[in-house]
């Protein structure tokens, strides 16, 4: 018998293995979310998100405005824009305090695009709403108590 | 398959705003059937959109994004008859692209 071929057979299986265990254990969810930020999205406490998009402790800005009203009746559709007046924003976040997972989206703007987004979020109860924007590598935040009379999540 | 975005786009004094709504279940993994068993997460992870194949905005959505997402931004630039093209993933590997043209 040809025991070179053995051992290639099972060097080659042994390696093969590894592989299957890489891409099952390690390399499997972040190739299917290539960009997606896991870690910012599974975030379930203020500062646990400001770390995941390695912001520390923004600082509260007047130039970031939230657009949200006060009391919205259906915690499902809650109209949440956000304006940074801050030179050379390139990332805006959503963030809603109080829901499951707090981050609700996050917009990365290349330059010529302008710091002004609109979009719509779901809110369980009544929460604050926090804008974290990264100006010129910096953090700013402003935040919104936001009234929820009916809320969005529930089943 | 999902059904197409609406995409609204136009250009005014140098800057274009975009409007888009996607239609989309965005479910979030927390609620349950009328038989107490979990329906799965099903939302929008990853958006795009490319003026004229420029990037313009990349955004990414979690589940507290509302069903039916709405979405609107502006960016300098953009003439009428430009080409804007809005791209979505979601966790179950689906997408949908659609573009229009700068009104």
């Amino acid at each position: 018998m040809n025991n070179q071929r053995r051992d290639t057979l099972k060097a080659g299986g042994g390696l093969g293995m590894l592989g299957l265990l890489a891409a099952a254990g390690f390399i499997k969810p972040e190739m299917a979310h290539a960009a997606w930020n896991q870690t910012a999205f599974d975030a379930k406490n203020m500062d646990a998100a400001f770390a995941a998009f390695s912001a520390g402790k923004p600082a509260e800005s007047a130039d970031v405005v939230i657009t949200a009203p006060d009391i919205a009746e259906n915690g499902a559709v809650v109209p949440v824009g956000v304006v940074s007046n801050l030179p050379k924003t390139e990332q805006i976040v959503i963030m809603i305090e109080k829901n499951p997972n707090m981050v609700a989206a996050t917009f990365t703007l290349p330059e010529g695009t302008v710091a002004d987004v609109q979009t719509r979020v779901k809110m369980g109860q009544t929460s604050d709403v926090y804008a974290m924007v990264k100006a010129d590598g910096k953090f700013y935040m402003a935040k919104k108590e936001v009234k929820v009379t009916l809320g969005g999540c529930g089943g | 398959m999902a059904s197409p975005m609406r995409i609204r786009a136009a250009a005014k004094d140098g800057v274009t705003e975009v409007r888009v709504l996607m239609s989309h279940v965005m479910e979030t993994g927390q609620r349950k059937d009328s038989a107490g068993a979990v329906i799965p997460a099903h939302f929008i992870t990853e958006l795009s959109a490319k003026h004229n194949d420029k990037l313009v905005l990349s955004a990414e959505f979690g589940p507290s994004v509302s069903t039916n997402p709405y979405l609107a931004f502006k960016f300098k630039g953009g003439a009428k008859g430009d080409k804007l093209v809005v791209t979505w993933v979601d966790n179950k590997g689906d997408t949908r692209t659609d573009e229009v043209q700068v009104a």
